[in-house]
């Protein structure tokens, strides 16, 4: 009996140091956790997560206290791959924070804009370009869609519009995955 | 001679159904009473328009520019009137509208006048400028512009130009038709490219079942006389005319995707390009017609010479197109892409117009699961193992598809075509092909936005370090005059503004009036290049010097 | 909507299956030849049985029925389990092992072409292990009258005596347990000329089948070779040294398993390595380990654990032994890295 604990203890231990040496003398150097954590997200600064920006709320995720799912812009798929990176369980996206929209850019209505660069003030990208009592406009390739620009405009002349799909962008579709019999049955399962 | 050829792997050997359209010669297809010609037609920049709504053009005006190297130029393919400049349905599986120039025939046809152009004397570079600007882009159905790869590299020469006449895929055979009709004058723009390339030979290649064409380009090529040129005849096996397969089969050389086939010592271009070449450079004509094969379930099958712009419903309708058609493709069965609106233009890259039936074409069968029989793997050419990327693909696990070499897939639908669990695996590969394009695109875009928010920071932070400097130069300035006041012998013992709270208070109102005047107008200048940022960071510190000065001389008065 | 290729050969996993079928006429006819008419009783009772647990796990899964039943990849398990079986076992013993192939072997796993394991070979090895007594019950060559194989079949009372006619396998192993020599066992009544009387005969009409599968290029080259090459080649060497404890490559070759295992197990594509490469090692591994199991091991015959064991393996041998991508013959692929 004391033999076998013994054993096992000895067993316990210099597995234990093994371990403990293996994780000193293996040790990974990697990208610190913010900088990935700051990959992953989609970059249009918009604060929604109420963070001033991408890279704060990345520190606040890595410092345990931001959630995964503050980031409206980055999507299910953000959430998702936040999940997969820091080994967290994936949740769906908060609503507090605002919920996923198509990707958008801000256009100025040319004939609107005082030229009172607020929007200018307010743009986190440098996506506006225009001066003081001139009409302004968005750069519509720099523009992450962050939707800042719109609150400060007194003219109200900033829409945001949805990115059209172009030849250029346009995607295959997934094919059809017919496998499953439709939905016809579904129904039947719920009610039951 | 050329003693030996090699083979590639895989390969089908569907029935090649080519015959329909080569029993009448190519007919000149009449213009159509609009002609709509699509800016972007090739790989590469989209070109910009050089007319107006309302101009009047010359047949092979030159409607847009090339927009930067990697493009070309698009042209009239008639006199007319410009009648719009707007998006318009492409032939493209999307069905999206793109920019188009939109002609109205004048019927006069009239010509403009052509530069003239020696190109025996010219230069290559003045030649690819040219080519260029006479738009000329690869016809096999790439469109890549040609001037670019008419450029022999580092190293100065080439092995091999093969010129590709190959046309493997069923039912299209409108090389097949203008190899019969201008062999000499395909052979002499290969014979133009051998000389831009330095290229040691050049082959002419197709597969043995045209053997009209042979006939016709041995005939050229022995009439020519060039040692250096030959017409070579490989066996037929789906995607023999595949560029990398036939350079494979001809050279031995496999060129891996990505990297270019100069590197390798060969170059390969369609045989209408190399018609096209000659035509560009000998007669000035830019690129404004191609060969159209209209087949399938159509009346008429044969070959049109088109002009660019024409809308395909107009080939249809010459052709006759069947009522018991529920599929319009651009391209063979086999590579082809569907065609969602018929009112779309004949491109550049069009070189067959398919009609589908049902008895034609079946549907297919609905898809079971993959058994991993392997069948796609023993017919893919490229040496993929399709299963694996299929797997990766369906499961949206893109970099595993990428490890499996996804991006070396040409698409070429032999996998799908042998599979017994008829799973459309081509759809899948296109499918995550886009899919990582579109997150690459993503990416590029999110790391440009972070760049540009960490300057705009990095920008707010110098501006505040520069008010503070400023504040603390003015701070260290006050206790400079103050003596000079003479009124306050406490001076000595309060040395800056912090010790007496009014003062401070004072200045810190006015430091933030200041601060907010400051920012309204150097706000105005935001998204500068780095220069224009420097120039104006210069002037505002010379304002700022003089009005320290004035500043700090007010007082002294 | 569907794109391009519009052209589809005239091929499909019906076919397929159906040409496998009928390859393995030629030795299911040998068989019954050989042994009496349990074995269609058997064929019959498997095929009713995998076609109704299919059917149930199907509509279980919500999946298209009638589709999934006419590929008739659950008819392929269903025949390989009725072959590899003794041809007058109980029904039960039948409908147990075919309910475990097609259910917890074949759907459990997600169906066709996802199951890690050949399900024929999962049923086989559940049934040897749990009841080894009733599978090593093999039927005399001398046969019995149909009435009474039904009997059996039915699950009446067996006269064991009339049952058991081991096999050669089985003959060679007790023979060897007690001390004879291979050339001793080999004189009894049970051995023909070379790997049991009647059993080249089956043997010979698998490797027909399996001949008639690689002309309709079903399957590829690969596999059969590896495995029976591999099978001479380690029984060769093993009875170069110890002819006496070590039974000859022919017949190793001609015995037991072997040949259905060379063409019609090993081959299925499902649970099989892949890539040419690994193709290669998958059977000469599978050939190496059923001798292994058949010199030392506890059973007679190994090929069932031998072909599971690589089931195993076939994920790591397939990434590592991918070809080389058109254009990319000098690096290696980077398949191993996840």
């Amino acid at each position: 009996m004391i033999t076998a604990l013994i054993v096992m203890a000895g067993l316990a231990l210099v597995l234990g140091a093994t371990l403990g040496a293996a994780s000193v003398l293996f040790r990974t150097q990697g990208d610190p956790l913010v900088d990935k954590i700051d990959a992953i997200l989609p970059q249009t600064q918009c604060g929604q997560c109420g963070y001033p920006g991408c890279k704060p709320y990345a520190t606040a995720i890595a410092g345990g206290e931001a959630d995964i799912n503050q980031c409206p812009p980055g999507g299910d798929e953000g959430v998702r791959k936040l999940a997969d990176l820091l080994g967290r369980e994936y949740k769906p996206l908060n609503a507090e924070h605002g919920i996923e929209k198509p990707k958008s850019v801000a256009v100025i209505d040319e004939a609107t804009c005082i030229g009172c660069t607020l929007c200018i003030q307010a743009c986190p990208v440098d996506a506006i370009v225009g001066a003081a009592k001139q009409m302004h406009t968005i750069v519509a390739d720099l523009c992450t869609g962050c939707e800042l620009c719109v609150p400060p405009c007194p003219a109200d002349c900033i829409d945001m519009v949805p990115v059209a799909e172009t030849v250029e962008n346009w995607k295959w579709r997934y094919p059809v995955f017919e496998l499953k019999v439709q939905p016809a049955t579904l129904p039947a399962k719920e009610a039951a | 001679m050329l003693s030996k050829l090699f083979s590639f792997n895989g390969g089908v050997k569907p029935d090649p159904n080519k015959s329909l359209s080569t029993r009448e010669p190519i007919a000149r297809l009449a213009l159509p009473p609009q002609l709509v010609i699509p800016l972007h037609q090739h790989i590469g920049g989209t070109p910009r328009p050089l007319v107006h709504v309302g101009d009047k053009v010359l047949r092979g005006q030159r409607i847009g520019a090339a927009d930067g190297n990697v493009s070309s130029a698009v042209h009239a393919p008639t006199s007319g009137h410009v009648v719009a400049i707007e998006p318009r349905p492409m032939p493209h599986a999307s069905g999206l509208s793109s920019p188009a120039v939109v002609i109205e025939p004048d019927g006069l046809d009239a010509a403009i006048e052509r530069e003239p152009f020696d190109w025996h004397a010219a230069a290559p570079g003045e030649i690819r400028d040219f080519l260029r600007d006479a738009g000329v882009v690869g016809l096999g159905g790439a469109v890549f512009p040609s001037h670019l790869k008419l450029n022999p590299g580092k190293s100065g020469h080439t092995d091999t130009l093969v010129i590709n006449g190959a046309e493997c895929e069923p039912f299209i055979t409108c090389d097949d038709m203008l190899m019969r009709a201008e062999p000499e004058n395909i052979l002499r723009g290969a014979l133009i490219m051998q000389r831009m390339l330095a290229a040691k030979q050049v082959l002419v290649a197709l597969e043995d079942n045209k053997p009209e064409a042979a006939a016709a380009l041995k005939a050229a090529a022995q009439s020519l006389g060039h040692a250096s040129l030959e017409v070579v005849v490989v066996p037929t096996r789906y995607p023999a005319g595949g560029a990398k397969q036939l350079i494979r089969v001809l050279t031995g050389i496999e060129v891996p995707h990505g990297s270019r086939s100069t590197d390798y010592g060969v170059q390969c271009f369609n045989v209408a390009t190399a018609l096209a070449v000659w035509r560009a450079l000998e007669h000035g004509e830019p690129l404004t017609r191609r060969i159209v094969t209209v087949t399938g379930n159509v009346e008429r099958p044969r070959n049109f010479d088109v002009a660019i712009g024409t809308p395909i419903s107009h080939l249809f309708a010459a052709a006759g197109l069947k009522p018991d058609t529920d599929k319009l493709i651009m391209g063979g069965p086999m590579m082809g892409i569907p065609l969602p609106n018929i009112d779309a233009p004949v491109v550049k890259a069009t070189n067959c117009l398919l009609a589908s039936s049902p008895a034609l074409f079946a549907p297919p069968e609905p898809e079971l699961p993959c058994i991993r029989c392997g069948e796609c793997a023993r017919a893919c050419p490229a040496d993929l193992q399709p299963f694996e990327l299929y797997w990766h693909s369906r499961a949206r696990n893109f970099g595993r598809a990428q490890e499996y070499k996804l991006f070396d897939c040409i698409e070429c639908g032999c996998c799908a075509y042998v599979c017994p669990s008829h799973i459309p695996l081509v759809d899948y590969y296109r499918y995550a092909k886009s899919e990582i394009w579109a997150r690459e695109r993503d990416k590029d875009a999110a790391d440009s936005a972070r760049e540009r928010f960490e300057f705009r920071n990095w920008r707010a932070d110098r501006e505040k370090e520069e008010k503070a400097a400023k504040l603390a130069a003015r701070n260290a300035a006050k206790p400079a005059v103050k003596p000079t006041d003479g009124s306050a012998p406490a001076a000595d013992v309060a040395p800056s503004a912090g010790d007496d709270p009014m003062k401070a208070l004072i200045e810190a109102a006015m430091a933030r009036a200041r601060a907010q005047k400051e920012a309204v107008a150097a706000k105005n200048t935001d998204a500068l290049t780095p220069a224009q940022q420097a120039q104006i960071d210069a002037a505002e510190e010379r304002r700022k010097r003089a009005s320290e000065l004035s500043g700090s001389n007010a007082p002294a008065e | 909507m569907y794109n391009s290729p519009y052209l589809r050969q005239n091929t499909s996993v019906r076919r397929v299956m159906v040409t496998v079928l009928v390859a393995m006429l030629p030795a299911i006819a040998v068989q019954v030849w050989l042994f009496g008419i349990g074995l269609l009783l058997q064929i019959a009772l498997a095929s009713a049985t995998a076609l109704a647990c299919e059917a149930a796990m199907l509509s279980m899964r919500r999946r298209p029925v009638a589709r999934a039943l006419g590929d008739g990849s659950a008819l392929v398990t269903a025949w390989l389990i009725a072959v590899c079986l003794p041809p007058l076992l109980p029904w039960w013993m039948i409908v147990i092992g075919t309910s475990f192939a097609i259910i917890i072997g074949k759907h459990l796993y997600g169906g066709l072409g996802q199951n890690p394991f050949n399900p024929a070979m999962l049923a086989y090895c559940v049934l040897i292990i749990s009841f080894p007594a009733l599978m090593s019950q093999w039927p005399g060559l001398q046969g019995s009258d149909p009435a009474t194989q039904l009997h059996w079949v039915l699950g009446g009372e067996r006269a064991l005596d009339a049952v058991t006619g081991a096999t050669p396998l089985d003959a060679l192993r007790t023979g060897l347990l007690g001390n004879a020599d291979v050339s001793a066992v080999m004189q009894s009544a049970a051995f023909g000329h070379v790997a049991g009387a009647g059993w080249e005969w089956v043997a010979l009409a698998w490797g027909a089948g399996g001949l008639l599968l690689l002309a309709l290029r079903i399957i590829t080259w690969h596999i059969p070779v590896a495995f029976l090459g591999a099978m001479a080649l380690v029984s060769g060497v093993a009875w170069l040294i110890d002819p006496s404890h070590y039974a000859s490559p022919a017949f190793h070759l001609l015995a037991g398993g072997t040949m259905l295992g060379a063409f019609f197990i090993a081959t299925d594509p499902v649970s099989g390595a892949t890539t040419p490469r690994g193709k290669l090692i998958f059977a000469a591994g599978i050939a190496l380990i059923a001798w292994l199991i058949r010199a030392f091991g506890a059973y007679p015959d190994g090929i069932a654990f031998a072909v599971l064991l690589l089931n195993i393996c076939v994920p790591l041998i397939d990434i590592k032994t991918q070809p080389p991508v058109f254009g990319h013959k000098v690096e290696p692929p980077d398949g191993g890295a996840r």
